[in-house]
């Protein structure tokens, strides 16, 4: 085993050694949309920027698929990465983990090659299947679904068999029933149909339920590890909340999928049980902060991994603020009727993406990062420190602006474009003009600029962390996970 | 202390995150077949794609508080009247189109997609097409060459996409039987364009489902 602070696969066991290659393309894609997303914010404020180049459906599509991608292989890696851990048992096939890694990381590069030198193509089903299907979050051509689908689908079986091999935690049994849900529900989107209202419908099927249920569950999962890791709490108190977590989250979120279908040609009913349940959707992220600082205190934030635990952290908070106070500021149809499809969905879906996916998956970075480096000592008094303080302290500030400045486009386009002005062409851009609105432009583009150095802060810091350092890391995390 | 509350007991949670979960997935089955009835064309809130025959409109209602499609007399679409499998072809090409310029990462269909330009779902019927004459061809030649047209005072322009004339067509058929969606009164406040210089429109085949109920097949006029 290399010395402390050298960066050393051999530090880490089998699935972990392949956790740490879809990290590495996690943290590219991260930076892709943080790039992409700084030109559509750009384009905003001045529309002519790379006009006719790279024009903002463009950016918009790689900045919102770049993230799509980077968590799923952030997701991809934490399951990998706890796996031998949780199963006692070594991946059951590593080599085609491994295989799948490679064929998906080249189809990403395929897809973003044709997104940016090709872009649109004929009204032909050729087109929906080699170059962009259209569909916001989706736009990946068809014949990459059916990569993802295999993907989802061969990773399930890896993970189902080491736990079947090894033996089932409760951690286990959610993932893979999650797993399976995944790979399912993904296929929901994958047809073609003239009618919108019908088109529209599956399509929610496979965002809604995969990011409001399926996702939030599978991060449910693996941050039940992550606080056995890193603060030591027992698993049983991590397994019986993360049933809770499950409860609440699939009985407000299954239903919940009701709110996107208040607009879209569906009967009036939705609009009575889309409102009740998501209305309750913010009850499990409730139940996640409570549990995450009440661990935390219990433990006296005794942990072995600062920067894991300051994300896992801010996860919870975030989570429950994006996706659950964001979500219900607008998630009643009385509501919803004047903000659908304003700038307050995109304050709600910064804030939620970020708290809710993008902190798990940093936090797991840092775990990485330290036992990668031989299990070094990673706390605030560590050499170097400031990096992940400040890294930190930028990310988040400059998503709090994003959030909030879209927020107020977003209260300005409800009262002028949609309440006063009645929707029309003249209607939106009247509100597109009103100086509320390009001063919220402005103020995203600045926390943009804030967020951005976050990035690269972020990123020197997870190549550098610990290098220097010396010291073990606490010992904690062996006996928390044992099982029961 | 070894009695374990039952609240507090994993084995209950996990027994309850099961039945919970199958108990509301099989909710929203019932509820997605329920809903394909009124969504598919022809349905009791889509209309059949030989709509574009028509006039469509979108105005309030009083008795349902809110804003709905109107159906009036013949008007097809480009002067020529088609049959519901013409329709729905060209209503097609028109979806395909709209997929494969990857329009949702600019404007919202049924408020979905993205925030950089105008909402289409009532796109057919904004007053920014001038008269209902000149309507048709004034969207195809903006479609095909939209970066010189006269759009905002904000300098966003739409890119040119390379549309054809055909495939311009088509959008122009897609966006008119769009717009005859009951989208439950989204958007609201919309002040269509005024097609009033003919006779009033006799009839609304697309229906809330409260009046859908009590209504025939066909649909019953709607009260001006």
């Amino acid at each position: 085993m290399a010395a402390l602070g050298m960066f050393d696969t051999a530090n880490l066991n089998g699935g972990q050694k392949l956790a740490v290659k879809y990290f590495t393309v996690s943290l590219a894609l991260f930076g892709a949309q943080v790039l992409f997303g700084m030109l559509a914010g750009i384009q905003y404020l001045h529309p002519d920027f790379l006009y006719g180049i790279l024009d903002f459906s463009v950016n918009r599509t790689l900045h919102l698929n770049a993230m799509v991608v980077w968590l799923l292989f952030g997701f991809m890696g934490g399951v990998y990465w706890i796996l031998e851990d949780e199963a006692k048992h070594p991946v059951v096939a590593l080599w085609l983990g491994n295989l799948i890694f490679w064929i998906f990381t080249l189809a990403v590069v395929a897809v973003v090659l044709v997104f940016l030198l090709v872009q649109v193509g004929p009204a032909e089903m050729k087109s929906i299947w080699f170059i962009n299907e259209g569909r916001e979050y989706l736009e990946a051509p068809r014949w990459a679904d059916i990569g993802i689908v295999v993907s989802v689908l061969s990773f399930f079986f890896n993970v189902a068999a080491t736990f079947a091999k090894g033996k089932y935690t409760g951690i286990g049994g959610v993932l893979v029933i999650d797993l399976l849900a995944l790979f399912g529900l993904y296929l929901a989107g994958m047809f073609y149909t003239p009618n919108v209202s019908i088109d529209q419908f599956w399509w929610w099927w496979v965002i809604h339920l995969w990011v409001e249920a399926t996702w939030e569950v599978l991060v449910g999962g693996i941050m039940a590890y992550m606080l056995m890791t890193t603060l030591g709490v027992s698993r049983k108190i991590v397994e019986t909340w993360l049933y809770i977590e499950v409860a609440l989250m699939f009985g407000s979120g299954i239903l919940g999928l009701g709110h996107h279908y208040f607009w879209i040609g569906t009967p009036q009913y939705w609009l009575t049980i889309g409102g009740f349940f998501s209305a309750l959707e913010p009850v499990p992220l409730v139940a996640m902060v409570v549990h995450a600082v009440y661990d935390s205190g219990v433990h006296k934030l005794k942990n072995s991994n600062h920067p894991a635990l300051a994300w896992t952290i801010a996860q919870a908070a975030g989570n429950f603020f994006g996706a659950g106070v964001w979500g219900f500021m607008h998630t009643l149809p009385q509501i919803n009727m004047y903000t659908h499809g304003t700038q307050w969905t995109a304050s709600h879906g910064h804030l939620a993406f970020f708290g809710a996916y993008a902190c798990a998956v940093i936090s797991f970075f840092y775990i990485a990062a330290q036992k990668s480096r031989g299990n070094v000592w990673m706390s605030s008094g560590m050499v170097g420190a400031w990096r992940w303080k400040w890294a930190m302290t930028f990310l988040w500030v400059g998503m709090v602006g994003m959030t909030m400045s879209l927020l107020i486009a977003g209260y300005e386009q409800s009262q002028i474009e949609r309440a006063v002005e009645g929707s029309t062409w003249m209607a939106y851009f009247t509100a597109q003009a009103h100086p509320w609105f390009v001063q919220g432009m402005n103020w995203r583009l600045i926390s943009g600029w804030v967020f951005s150095a976050g990035f690269v802060l972020l990123a020197w810091d997870l190549l550098t962390i610990g290098k220097r350092e010396t010291r073990p890391a606490a010992q904690i995390h062996e006996q928390a996970t044992a099982s029961a | 202390m070894s009695q374990e509350a039952w609240w507090a007991s994993g084995s209950f949670w996990r027994k309850s995150a099961i039945w919970i979960t199958g108990l509301s997935f099989i909710i929203l089955i019932f509820l997605t077949f329920d809903s394909m009835s009124y969504i598919k064309a022809g349905g009791k809130q889509v209309p059949n794609y030989a709509v574009i025959n028509q006039r469509v409109d979108y105005q309030f209602n009083e008795a349902q508080n809110r804003y709905l499609p109107v159906i009036g007399p013949e008007e097809p679409l480009f002067g020529k009247k088609l049959t519901e499998d013409e329709a729905m072809a060209m209503v097609s090409k028109g979806k395909l189109n709209v997929q494969s310029k990857n329009c949702m990462d600019c404007h919202t269909l049924l408020g979905n997609g993205a925030y950089f330009a105008p909402d289409l779902t009532k796109s057919w019927l904004d007053p920014y097409w001038g008269s209902k004459e000149s309507r048709e061809q004034t969207m195809v030649d903006f479609l095909m060459d939209p970066s010189n047209k006269l759009h905002n005072g904000i300098g966003r322009r739409m890119p040119n996409l390379g549309i054809t004339e055909d495939e311009a067509r088509a959008t122009v058929a897609f966006l008119k039987w769009m717009s005859a969606i009951n989208t439950l009164g989204f958007p609201n406040n919309f002040k269509a364009m005024d097609q009033s210089d003919a006779p009033a429109p006799i009839a609304a085949p697309v229906a809330v489902p409260d009046a859908a109920a009590a209504t025939p097949a066909t649909g019953a006029p709607v009260q001006q």
